[in-house]
């Protein structure tokens, strides 16, 4: 059993190599993500981000304009998700007095 | 840890050194418009200079930085003030953080989009530095600690 799944490891480990041999180069302008229309004619938001975060936040920091402005709502959520880390953490582990 | 096995080399060092962690947190968080950082990064700077007292000074000591008691109630008031700027506007007619509704006057669209990035980085912050300390002091005092 040890053997198989040692065996199915490292399978799955050369699939992921071969896969990544066809991702786009890193930076890399024609790629996918960094195209103005994808493939069926719609807009990439990362061009649209690009274009604006600074207009939009008068911010140079692409990355944080994003995190906390476009998609604040989903940064939001991850807060609430670090809260409840520790209310739950503060349940199972702390003594009632 | 007993308060007999406590080196003065590594209170010392680190006393010295908290300071400065938590400055150079401040920084990451208010310079996250213009640099690497941001609200988590200086949170968990922020958590990691009390832990680093918590573990050399001893739990009593540091508790004068940050208290026991307040993990929870401050990692709340940090999500809270998240929430509230996204309130916020959405009472002043806008939609949930829309941050151009933000009753600051004297500001033009794009630097109050700024200010409120700058409110919820700043609650973030708060509740990733006090939700770190809350876990750290539960697991010390856990079911099966003392």
């Amino acid at each position: 059993m040890r053997k198989i799944s040692l065996i199915a490891l490292v399978l799955f480990g050369a699939l992921l190599l071969y896969a990544s041999s066809g991702l786009p180069g890193h930076g890399d302008p024609d790629g996918p993500s960094h195209r103005e229309r994808s493939r069926v004619g719609s807009p990439v938001a990362a061009a649209h981000y690009i274009r604006h975060a600074q207009g939009d936040a008068a911010s140079p920091n692409i990355v944080t304009v994003v995190l906390a402005d476009y998609r604040g709502f989903d940064t939001l959520g991850e807060t609430i998700v670090v809260l409840t880390a520790g209310l739950v953490c503060t349940l199972i582990l702390r003594r009632s007095p | 840890m007993t308060s007999s096995s406590r080196n003065p080399i590594l209170i010392t060092a680190s006393r010295l050194l908290a300071p400065f962690i938590q400055l150079f947190a401040l920084y990451v968080i208010f310079h996250g418009h213009f640099g690497p950082g941001g609200g988590f990064q200086g949170g968990a700077m922020l958590a990691a200079s009390i832990l680093m007292l918590r573990l050399s000074v001893g739990a009593e000591r540091s508790e004068l930085k940050f208290r026991k008691s307040w993990g929870t109630p401050v990692g709340a008031l940090g999500a809270m003030i998240f929430a509230g700027t996204g309130l916020l506007t959405l009472l002043l007619g806008g939609r949930f953080l829309e941050y151009h509704f933000l009753p600051l006057p004297d500001l033009s669209r794009a630097e109050l989009h700024s200010a409120g990035i700058l409110l919820i980085e700043v609650g973030v912050s708060l509740a990733v530095m006090a939700v770190l300390v809350a876990i750290y002091d539960d697991i010390m005092e856990g079911p099966g600690g003392d």
